[in-house]
């Protein structure tokens, strides 16, 4: 398959690759900007203030309330769970607010993230260095997105109210590989082929 | 005078919080459908059509059909022979504290450096202007962070002129990417003064996606900067193609001889808006 300068895959993969954490790095060297993943098993939620928790408490090099080891960290806060339903809408927020945590994070073996919107230098350098892949879910399709979550519980900081961290089960949960191993930027790509303006 | 009881404003405000979290508006709808006919990126087609059946999954089962349910921002139209038998303010913000609770809405809103959730997503925005009549006429524009957090302001100079503006918003933009979930509608603001021109920007999303500019010169202008804004090549969630914006409206106020204030005001592809009269 060819590769273009960005070095995502100039056509779009048709048969979506299915991937479960925990993950390894043949996992994640797979995975090029642009592939379709189905992820089923169980990811974790966190966004702005989790995150500010968990780097706190590798700063005082305490214990985290999860595994960071092969997992995948979901940037989502969920509307309330209407009576009977595993979770409210669950659309990914944007990732770049996480960037200044993120390195930190993938240095201690997250390997890969969910979110929309493109990220950092030292994210995608990050990526590259401690193999992880950083996948986007489409932005606003939240009760679509809902569907593919099966069961939600919070396992930390439930002060936080959606800013809790979640464990999440999840079957066929739809994303895109945006940045891979290899340099591979899903949004590069994109604006370079399609842009008409200078 | 006529009598308006501010429990009458408490209930709507609270059915139009949960029906603006539901139901998208037509004018949006229809505009989103269109797009996904005409992208040229067959990644950002699946985008597009992944957001069509977002929205009709939401109408369909009354689920908010993003989890970034907004802050709740209000234009509330007030005709100068109504008589209030309580607080505006108050009236408006329970009907958010019962809309939010009630439809099942994310509470997002915190103190600004304690980042401590407030618990019922009040307060409320509340701009409010005294027009002719009888009448309360109640707008509900509830805004996400991914749009807003990539909106802008600048002072020009006077000398920057339109090509200056044209600069400001393409350049706002292009560095926005992905992030305000594109397609989006752009609220471009211009003149006034500072805080003028930003309400500029906002109350320029408020008009129907697809309906012309009463003004020909700013018609004009609007589809120029449509045509350049999709040029960018960003795309449905920035992952490339033709549709990166539905549409861009323009306000306008006059300004200082000194000054062109110009504001962007960035809204996702979740464009919720909903009306009541009262």
């Amino acid at each position: 398959m060819g590769m273009t300068p960005s070095g995502a895959r100039d056509t779009i993969m048709t048969e979506p690759i299915r991937i479960t954490p925990p993950l390894i790095d043949a996992d994640v060297e797979r995975l090029r900007a642009g592939d379709k993943v189905l992820i089923t098993g169980v990811i974790y939620t966190a966004r702005d203030a989790a995150h500010k928790r968990l780097i706190e408490l590798i700063e005082k090099g305490e214990k985290l309330p999860i595994e960071l080891k092969g997992q995948i960290i979901y940037y989502v806060g969920p509307t309330p769970a209407k009576p009977g339903q595993a979770i409210g809408s669950a659309g990914p927020t944007t990732s770049g607010r996480m960037d200044a945590y993120t390195p930190r994070l993938l240095e201690l073996g997250l390997k890969g993230m969910v979110g929309k919107g493109g990220r950092s230098k030292e994210v995608i350098e990050a990526i590259k260095k401690y193999r992880c892949v950083y996948m986007a879910a489409v932005g606003g399709a939240a009760a679509l997105i809902a569907r593919s979550i099966r069961k939600a519980d919070i396992v930390a900081y439930e002060d936080l109210g959606p800013e809790a961290i979640r464990r999440l089960e999840v079957v066929d949960f739809p994303a895109i590989v945006a940045n891979d191993v290899h340099g591979g930027d899903l949004f590069a790509q994109g604006v370079e082929k399609y842009r008409r303006v200078s | 005078m006529r009598k308006i009881k501010a429990s009458d404003i408490t209930d709507k405000v609270r059915d139009l919080c949960i029906s603006a979290a539901y139901d998208l508006e037509e004018d949006v709808a229809a505009a989103l459908k269109a797009a996904c006919v005409r992208e040229a990126s067959p990644l950002g087609k699946e985008v597009l059509g992944q957001i069509v059946e977002n929205f009709e999954i939401a109408r369909r089962e009354s689920l908010p059909m993003c989890q970034d349910t907004g802050i709740a921002v209000f234009f509330v139209e007030v005709g100068r022979e109504v008589e209030l038998d309580g607080s505006l303010e108050d009236a408006i913000n329970e009907g958010v504290r019962r809309g939010y609770r009630d439809g099942y809405l994310r509470k997002s809103v915190c103190h600004p450096l304690k980042r401590v959730n407030t618990g019922d997503n009040t307060p409320a925005i509340i701009h409010t202007s005294i027009v002719e009549g009888d009448r309360l006429r109640i707008k509900i524009a509830p805004k996400g962070a991914g749009g807003e957090n990539m909106s802008r302001l600048k002072m020009l100079k006077p000398a920057e002129g339109v090509p200056g503006i044209k600069k400001f918003v393409v350049e706002s933009i292009s560095e926005a990417g992905g992030n305000p979930c594109p397609p989006i509608v752009v609220g471009v603001g211009i003149g006034g003064s500072f805080e003028k021109c930003a309400m500029l920007a906002k109350k320029a999303l408020l008009r129907p996606v697809g309906s012309a500019n009463q003004d020909a010169e700013l018609d004009a202008l609007e589809k120029e900067l449509l045509d350049m804004v999709n040029g960018l090549g960003i795309g449905p969630m920035g992952f490339g193609g033709t549709t990166t914006a539905l549409a861009v409206h323009i306000e306008t106020y006059p300004c200082h001889i000194a000054s062109l204030p110009v504001a962007l005001n960035i809204q996702c592809h979740a464009d919720r808006h909903k009306e009541a009269v009262i």
